[in-house]
């Protein structure tokens, strides 16, 4: 089912000046290279204030007395504010997702009221005129707590005796779903062998290398806003901000420049970034909240902290028949705004065991209130609990069986003919490619010689691993991610796109620029579609005075939904430019095309460049037929309607090697094999697959926030919080399966999280792969040396 | 708070120009450069000397601006990423940057360039292994460090090749 024309696909992708399939490099770097980039800390407005919090040093406590008339007298100081004068002009937020069924979350202020609930909860706002002077004068307020019990362990929130966060909720449940197929019990009782676990992922967080930072510029004479966020959704957070601080929206204008990272942190409705707003309007002046690390640690987001107890019945053979999952999670005190924090648990649901053949599946997902910081969703959000999960059991029931992990996902994986198709979880699958994947993987390892190496070493005592993981991605998701549950979160997105008056194009896409390259493969899919070199066309994002409506880059959507609408718009402004050239040049436009920049008549070179062309229709209308009106700016929105979401897959590789005396793991390779659909830009989807597959090894193997029995992060340092390095990062080498979506002519998939979604998977296989031998396995992220040596016995 | 007010006088050498500035003791380097002076291409990251971001060059040796004060630069030639552009000193690994997109978000870039210069002056012709060693101070969170590593290389490469010629 298609309504695009194959023929016309082939003419447009395949010519040979199209830029779509090139590794262009990318026009907006060399700025970047140059310390030319803005970043909002970097911008500096008249009159601007800073703001500084003081914020809860308890995970749970009652705050007594603030006393602030020390602070208010120290230098610098314009205006101290506590979250109950915030509230007065500011609304409360409430973070649920209405198709989640039963989903719960109080409302929350941008600054903790009467209770703190978080340690690193905003508390108290600071205004000064430098950000130094507002430190100094938050050490100064004196705010009186009453720490109480908190509650902090997942597993025991929904205890009667647990400590209730909420009073207004008899429970710290938030949301809870189940997923039945109906015949798990049955093919679990008859099943030749049914393997069981417990796997565990720690806390980690984003570590965006910019740290989050905002800057609100309130107009009293105009009654307008603007807002310079580093942000991937420009349109959500301006219907926040207006909503919040009832300002008109079309008065309240995002303007988000380069943004140092994001990967989903800078998504989110925080309390010290609307608050800051909200101090904007009340002292009707520029006011700038710039996170420092430590900020960032308590308060950005963070992520995964799941439990899973999984359930794996295969036949004799190895077919797998029955996946059970029960998966827990705590999100903190809140669900997050507008998202809400249930998302990842749902992926999960959703994702676990997708890419294989079982008919039956039952799942469970509990997500709990604690008193931690507020968790939401981080790149490939649920994906690499759901890959982990699925590949760990796959390959512990092939370890039981004897069968090699290869040979078990070939077994296992659905055939590359059977699409369309659904999972056993009920995700609508339009055309996906595991087996080529798998196959192509399996060449690119030269698995048989890795897996001959690893025998030989191991009779020398050296403990080689090998692991794969098969996956399945969220992208170009449909208005059923987050619309449906009445978020205004735009699915649909825009693209304006005008001939100028030389004859240059102008792109305005909602969808944003975080360093992926945006920017660049709109213009190389507005270059092809228009028939320029791609030096001739300028694209405009991040800002919603100039660009149409749209919900930005999340969720892997920016080339898939982003990229059709300027390929359509692309193609709209292409027919008008051909109808004026056919008045122009007395022909009909049917018999004219544009080549390299030009006009002409079809097989010749007999014609007008565009720079003359958009002389005579802005300059000198006189020479045109009185009924005729050039238009040489269009707008096309593009939306997913045939599926909620377009799935991309893949496959990934890691070899690895154990120190058994010291329990530490070496990366020696990782491989990833992805089909993400028509590639615009190889190298740049190679990128997204290298640092997506980083940020997994960070995951899998170092990151994790540590909290104590009190709820105190212990390691809110970038020196304490272990990153991926460097020196301990292997190569990382990447091939493509293409498999174009047929729901949009461009045909692309995302690629933006397959990397973080399938490479903790593939690490944890290869390290119990090469613990195999020992008999030991570890079921624990991030797997560290002391993991390692606990596994083994020696810790 | 009387520490928090007390101001000195520094006089040093910033990308070639005399810089005169009256600052408090407290203000570190790298803040100094970015408010004081306007040169917002070192980042401040950290704040630990962990990240790598405000990496700058202190009378030739590569130092983290968020550890060393203002007034500890006095007296000294400063020079940072707008200085290394102009002067076009780093432009050959500026143009493998942006050919093997070694850069994604490129709030690490301006540090990461900066060392890669620094190691490249020492170093001439280091390993890979070399080279990611060496990056070990610097931390990027978007690439993977792999393309960063292949265009410190490719220079180191170009280089070689130059001078048998």
């Amino acid at each position: 089912m298609s309504e695009f024309d194959e023929a016309a696909k082939t003419l447009l992708f395949d010519a040979p000046n199209s830029y779509v399939g090139r590794s262009v490099t990318r026009p907006n770097a060399r700025r970047l290279t140059q310390g030319r980039g803005q970043y909002v800390d970097d911008i500096v407005l008249p009159r601007m204030v800073h703001v500084a919090y003081v914020r809860s040093p308890h995970a749970h406590a009652k705050i007594v007395k603030i006393e602030s008339k020390k602070a208010a007298a120290m230098p610098g100081v314009v205006r101290i504010a506590t979250g109950a004068e915030i509230a007065l002009v500011c609304k409360p937020y409430v973070g649920v997702l209405t198709h989640l069924q039963g989903m719960r979350s109080p409302p929350q202020y941008p600054l903790a009221i009467e209770v703190a609930r978080w340690q690193g909860e905003p508390v108290v706002a600071v205004v000064a005129q430098s950000r130094a002077e507002a430190e100094d004068a938050v050490d100064a307020v004196e705010v009186r707590y009453e720490e109480l019990p908190a509650a902090l362990d997942a597993e025991r929130a929904l205890d009667p005796s647990e400590t209730k966060i909420h009073k207004e909720f008899d429970s710290n449940l938030c949301f809870q779903r189940t997923v039945d197929t109906g015949g798990v019990d049955a093919a679990m009782k008859s099943a030749h062998l049914v393997v069981e676990d417990t796997i565990v992922f720690g806390r980690h967080t984003g570590v965006t290398m910019e740290p989050r930072a905002i800057l609100a510029d309130y107009n009293r004479a105009e009654e307008s806003m603007t807002v310079y966020h580093c942000g991937q959704s420009p349109h959500m957070m301006q219907g926040i901000i207006a909503s919040r601080l009832s300002l008109d929206e079309h008065r309240v204008r995002i303007v988000a420049r380069d943004v140092g990272g994001s990967f989903g942190i800078k998504i989110h409705t925080y309390g010290d970034e609307i608050a800051a707003c909200a101090l904007s309007l009340m002292l009707g002046r520029p006011v700038k909240f710039a996170a420092d690390r430590l900020e960032s640690f308590l308060s950005d987001i963070h992520a995964r902290d799941h439990r899973v107890k999984a359930k794996l019945a295969v036949d004799r053979d190895g077919n797998m028949l029955a996946l059970e999952i029960d998966d827990l999670t705590g999100i903190g005190p809140y669900s997050m705004f507008p998202r809400s924090s249930g998302v990842e648990c749902n992926q999960v649901l959703n994702l676990t065991g997708g890419p294989y053949k079982h008919k039956e599946y039952r799942a469970r997902g509990t997500v709990v209130f604690q008193n931690k910081n507020m968790m939401c969703q981080y790149r490939a959000v649920g994906h690499p609990i759901a890959v982990a999960v699925a590949e760990h059991m796959v390959d512990q029931a092939a370890a039981k069986l004897g069968i090699d992990p290869a040979e078990m996902r070939k077994r296992n994986l659905i055939a590359d003919d059977a699409y369309p198709c659904k999972s056993a979880s009920g995700m609508r699958f339009e055309a996906l490619s595991h087996h080529q994947c798998m196959d192509k993987l399996l060449a690119l390892m030269k698995y048989d010689g890795l897996r001959r190496e690893q025998s030989d070493l191991r009779k020398k005592g050296v403990y080689r691993g090998i692991g794969l993981s098969s996956f399945i991605e969220v992208t170009n998701p449909s208005p059923m991610f987050y619309g449906v549950g009445g978020a205004r979160i735009a699915a649909q997105d825009g693209c304006t796109i005008k001939l100028d008056a030389n004859g240059a194009i102008v792109a305005a896409t909602g969808v944003t620029e975080q360093g992926q390259g945006t920017e660049t493969i709109m213009a190389q899919i507005a270059a092809t579609a228009l028939g320029v070199e791609m030096s001739c066309v300028k694209v405009l994002t991040g800002d919603t005075d100039k660009v149409p409506y749209g919900g930005g880059t999340w969720a892997s959507r920016a080339a898939g939904i982003g990229g059709e609408a300027v390929l359509q718009a692309g193609l709209a402004l292409k027919a008008n430019i051909l109808q004026a050239g056919a008045v122009i040049l007395k022909t009909s436009a049917s018999d004219l095309d544009i080549v390299d920049g030009r006009v002409v008549k079809k097989g010749t070179e007999q014609g007008i460049t565009l720079a003359e062309l958009a002389r005579i229709c802005y300059y000198r209308g006189n020479e045109l037929p009185v009924d005729f009106q050039p238009e040489l700016v269009v707008t096309r929105h593009y939306r997913v309607k045939d599926y909620a979401f377009v799935f991309s897959n893949g496959a990934q590789g890691c070899s690895l090697e154990v120190d058994i005396e010291t329990g530490f793991v070496k990366l020696l390779k990782m491989w990833c094999v992805d089909d993400c659909g028509r590639v615009i830009n190889p190298k740049l989807v190679d990128e997204q697959a290298r640092g997506g597959i980083v940020q997994g090894i960070g995951g899998a193997l170092y990151e994790q926030c540590l909290y104590d029995d009190r709820g105190q992060l212990l390691n809110a340092t970038m020196a304490d919080y272990l990153v991926p390095m460097a020196a301990e990062m292997p190569d990382i080498e990447c091939a493509h399966v293409e498999t174009p979506t047929k729901t949009s002519m461009l045909g692309a998939k995302g690629a933006g999280e397959a990397g973080t979604g399938g490479a903790p998977a593939a690490i944890m296989n290869a390290v119990n792969d090469a613990l195999r031998p020992l008999e030991a396995k570890v079921t624990s992220q991030p797997i560290t040396p002391e993991i390692v040596l606990r596994a083994l016995g020696k810790a | 708070m009387k520490a928090a007010a007390e101001t000195l006088e520094v006089s040093l050498t910033v990308n070639g120009e005399a810089v005169k500035r009256s600052v408090p003791a407290r203000l570190n380097l790298a803040d100094f450069l970015r408010i004081e002076l306007e040169l917002t291409g070192t980042h401040v990251g950290c704040e630990h000397g962990v990240c790598g971001a405000c990496t700058l060059r202190v009378d030739g040796e590569i130092v983290r601006g968020c550890l060393m004060f203002a007034a500890q630069a006095d007296g000294c030639t400063v020079d940072t990423i707008e200085g290394l552009s102009d002067s076009r000193e780093i432009e050959e690994l500026q143009s493998a940057f942006v050919l093997t997109n070694a850069l994604q978000c490129g709030f690490c870039t301006p540090g990461v360039l900066m060392a890669a210069q620094a190691l490249l002056r020492d170093e001439p012709n280091p390993s890979r292994e070399r080279i990611r060693e060496y990056l070990s101070g610097n931390y990027c969170r978007c690439t993977g460090y792999q393309a960063i590593v292949d265009a410190i290389e490719a220079v180191a490469k170009a280089r070689a090749a130059r001078s048998v010629r």
